[in-house]
């Protein structure tokens, strides 16, 4: 087990490596909807084209907060915004309302933005074309009319301020059902006349084909929500002219059909983000297929670095794990009763799910690889600390009795006999931790921490399969390979004695 | 030298030790003989520090041993059980050294130590780099017995220690530890279940039953002045050929 002592360091080494600043890279990020897929899709490829730096796509970081909060981290340098999101929820400052405005106050946060890129992506409130022709319903205010319709909206917009419950008090509208649903099935069920009232995106790419009609606004309840790039200033600053392209190709240049086509061809067609990315950049320039293929090799380019990453936070978290687990199952062994109340502790630990545990690092450490870390930790905590204390015990007394005798002392003791005699046990717990880290890691991604998750998460998103295996099928093969390797390692801990 | 007065020591209802005194003068081998479960092990184990007794007085060298005495009194103490007791992770070598070790020996006063232990033990020096389990149930005796001897300790407590032994093995060791201990002049306690083991290098000898003395004093007493019918029974009932009557000379 001294052995084992030595490996720590080294481990402690390689995760001193993940907090360096990458230096040439500009790492774009996204919340994971097709939308902001798209869009960060086409500033990598921007970024790609002008060459001053590299792109790295941190996509699919989920909703605004965990999003805004990787940028402000200095976890990514850029993504797709929308400014009614910045005024309302990021800056709380709904009054805010030119983009000059909303540009002064990002200043002060180191933070800054494009103008509009051309298109509104506002909320909206959609029905089957034929039964508001049937009803007579064009703007939202006709709802008011019609007290028995049936509405399914997302939980997002339900709740907010700018959603449902300023939407129904600026219009005084009451309708006989308002329930959450998840949005992706709210189509099928506004498609079958089970839900009559749905909220949408303006740009979203599915109005035209399912038939569906926005209503028109008349009030202007629903505050302007035009998508910019927010960016790191510091960024901004250190590869001027990619900044400056960034705005030249994006800015004015995508209007809500546009958008909404985008949108459809990956939702709808089941087209590559990339592939949409290099359609909407080839628009100006004939370069098409040079962009789609750049497009392809990114995502190889993606799953190595994705790799380094996954390998880093199971590497990291499990050698913590080791550094915490080892000395709580010694203490365990060493005061049996407190050492049990601290076992049921870890052991309590595990039973929170592990998205929900990551969710709760979040108001603790923020997001991206950190907290994430942190969970992960936490998670492969229970089968060291376990099993270092099951092999512990297990040790005959006979021989823990001599040792007393040759008069040994406790730390010799411990380095010299009782660790060793429990190697096999303890590694065993190792290698459970390793192999259930490399899967449990892959939620990370939900929290900003990168890591093969990345791809399913997107996938996910996407409704395309290819993309989720993408991400978990070399997942699978880490797993098996941290298993070869602490299989090798077993080699080199357990005592020659020992072994069979 | 060793004492026991009127020692007892109970494990709940049973009473492992009841009122057991006996007396180990300096350089002889005393032999705990009885069937299992009749306390022998806990005199070595009252003797060493490990069980404290619930009454009565264990004196080593005149001193008391309790919790606080016990750590320096162990010192004294070479301890040896059934198949040696070896750590099974660390060669033979390692497992002899280990007290040295602790001591902070310099490497090549260890490494004389060591080979002056194979000398005496009979063990081939190349053994000392095999594992436990690579070697046989003697040479791991003769290991449990030089890592026992490796800090020279005037005391030797030895709890069966050729228990492992097939016959023939056995009987040699028996003749090798015999001389071994009187050369060294050692003041022995060892526990046996096994009479000709016991006449053949017991100075004197505690039969004990139920953690009760029934007899003590040379092999000849208890063979020839049994006090009681049980004496003759345990003698005889182990032994087909009559074993011969002299202790270890």
């Amino acid at each position: 087990m001294h052995r084992l002592a030595l490996v720590l360091p080294w481990l402690l080494a390689v995760a001193s490596t993940a907090a360096a600043a990458p230096d040439g890279v500009i790492r774009v990020g996204s919340k994971s909807f097709t939308e902001s897929y798209i869009l960060a899709e086409i500033a990598a490829q921007v970024i790609e084209q002008v060459g001053e730096a590299r792109a790295e796509r941190r996509v699919g970081l989920g909703g605004t907060g965990v999003t805004q909060r990787a940028l402000e981290s200095d976890a990514i340098d850029l993504y797709p915004e929308y400014t009614g999101t910045l005024t309302r929820v990021i800056l709380k400052e709904p009054s805010l309302e030119t983009i000059e405005a909303i540009r002064a106050r990002l200043a002060s946060r180191d933070l800054t933005m494009s103008d509009s890129l051309g298109f509104d992506n506002t909320y909206a409130l959609a029905m089957r074309d034929d039964r508001a022709e049937r009803l007579g319903v064009r703007t939202i205010s006709d709802l008011a009319a019609h007290p028995e319709l049936r509405g399914a909206f997302s939980s997002g917009f339900l709740e907010r301020e700018d959603g449902w419950p300023g939407l129904r008090r600026v219009y005084g509208l009451s309708l006989a059902r308002a329930d959450v649903m998840e949005h992706a099935l709210t189509y099928r069920a506004v498609a079958s006349g089970e839900v009559d009232l749905m909220d949408v995106f303006s740009t979203d790419g599915q109005l035209e084909r399912l038939h569906l009609r926005l209503l028109e606004d008349d009030r202007h309840f629903f505050p302007d929500y035009s998508a910019v790039l927010l960016a790191r200033r510091e960024m901004t600053e250190r590869y001027p002219r990619t900044w400056a392209r960034l705005r030249e190709v994006l800015e004015g240049r995508l209007d809500d059909r546009r958008m909404a086509r985008l949108n459809a061809m990956v939702d709808l067609d089941g087209r590559h983000v990339t592939e949409a990315a290099a359609e909407f950049l080839a628009g100006g320039t004939p370069a098409a297929a040079g962009f789609a293929r750049s497009g392809r090799h990114a995502i190889l380019g993606e799953i190595v670095a994705l790799t380094r990453d996954h390998a880093l936070l199971v590497l990291i978290s499990v050698g913590v794990a080791v550094v915490l687990g080892l000395p709580m199952g010694i203490l365990a062994a060493r005061f049996r009763r407190a050492g049990q109340l601290e076992l049921s502790a870890i052991a309590m630990l595990q039973t929170v799910p592990a998205l929900a545990l990551l969710m709760f690092m979040i108001p603790l450490f923020g997001i991206g690889k950190g907290p994430a870390l942190v969970a992960l930790s936490l998670y492969a905590l229970l089968p060291i600390a376990r099993n270092t204390y099951a092999g512990l015990m297990a040790i005959d007394r006979t021989l823990l009795e001599i040792a007393w005798v040759l008069r040994l002392g406790e730390l010799r003791r411990l380095l010299r006999i009782e660790l060793p005699l429990s190697a096999i046990t303890i590694m065993a717990g190792i290698k459970t931790a390793a192999v259930t880290t490399v899967g449990t890691a892959t939620l990370a991604a939900f929290i900003g921490g990168g890591g093969y998750g990345t791809l399913i998460v997107r996938g996910l998103a996407l409704d395309d399969t290819a993309t989720i295996l993408a991400g978990a099928a070399p997942a699978a093969l880490m797993a098996l390979a941290f298993h070869g390797l602490f299989e090798l390692l077993d080699r080199w801990v357990v005592p020659r004695g020992l072994r069979g | 030298m060793i004492a026991l007065r009127e020692v007892t020591k109970r494990f709940g209802a049973t009473a492992a030790l009841d009122a057991v005194s006996l007396e180990v003068p300096e350089a002889t081998t005393h032999v705990l003989l009885g069937s299992s479960g009749s306390g022998k092990s806990t005199v070595l184990r009252v003797i060493l520090g490990l069980t404290i007794p619930d009454g009565g007085e264990v004196l080593v060298d005149g001193t008391a041993v309790d919790l606080s005495t016990r750590d320096r009194l162990v010192a004294r103490m070479g301890y040896v059980v059934q198949d040696g007791g070896l750590y099974p992770h660390l060669t033979a070598a390692d497992n002899v050294a280990l007290a040295a070790e602790a001591h902070a020996w310099p490497r090549d006063r260890i490494a004389a130590r060591l080979h002056a232990l194979t000398e005496l033990t009979g063990l081939e020096a190349a053994m000392l780099g095999r594992y436990p389990r690579q070697l046989s149930g003697g040479q791991r005796q003769r290991v449990g017995l030089m890592r026992a001897l490796m800090l020279d300790p005037p005391i030797l407590l030895l709890d069966e220690p050729l228990g492992a032994l097939d016959p023939i093995v056995r009987v040699e060791l028996q003749e090798q530890l015999g001389r071994l201990v009187a050369d060294l002049k050692k003041t022995v306690v060892m526990v046996t279940h096994d009479v000709r083991e016991a006449a053949r290098l017991g100075h004197t000898i505690t039969l004990l039953t139920a953690g009760r003395v029934v007899q003590q004093g040379p092999y000849a007493d208890l063979a020839e002045r049994p006090a009681s019918p049980f004496v003759t029974q345990f003698l005889t009932a182990q032994a087909a050929p009559a074993p011969s009557p002299s202790a270890t000379d």
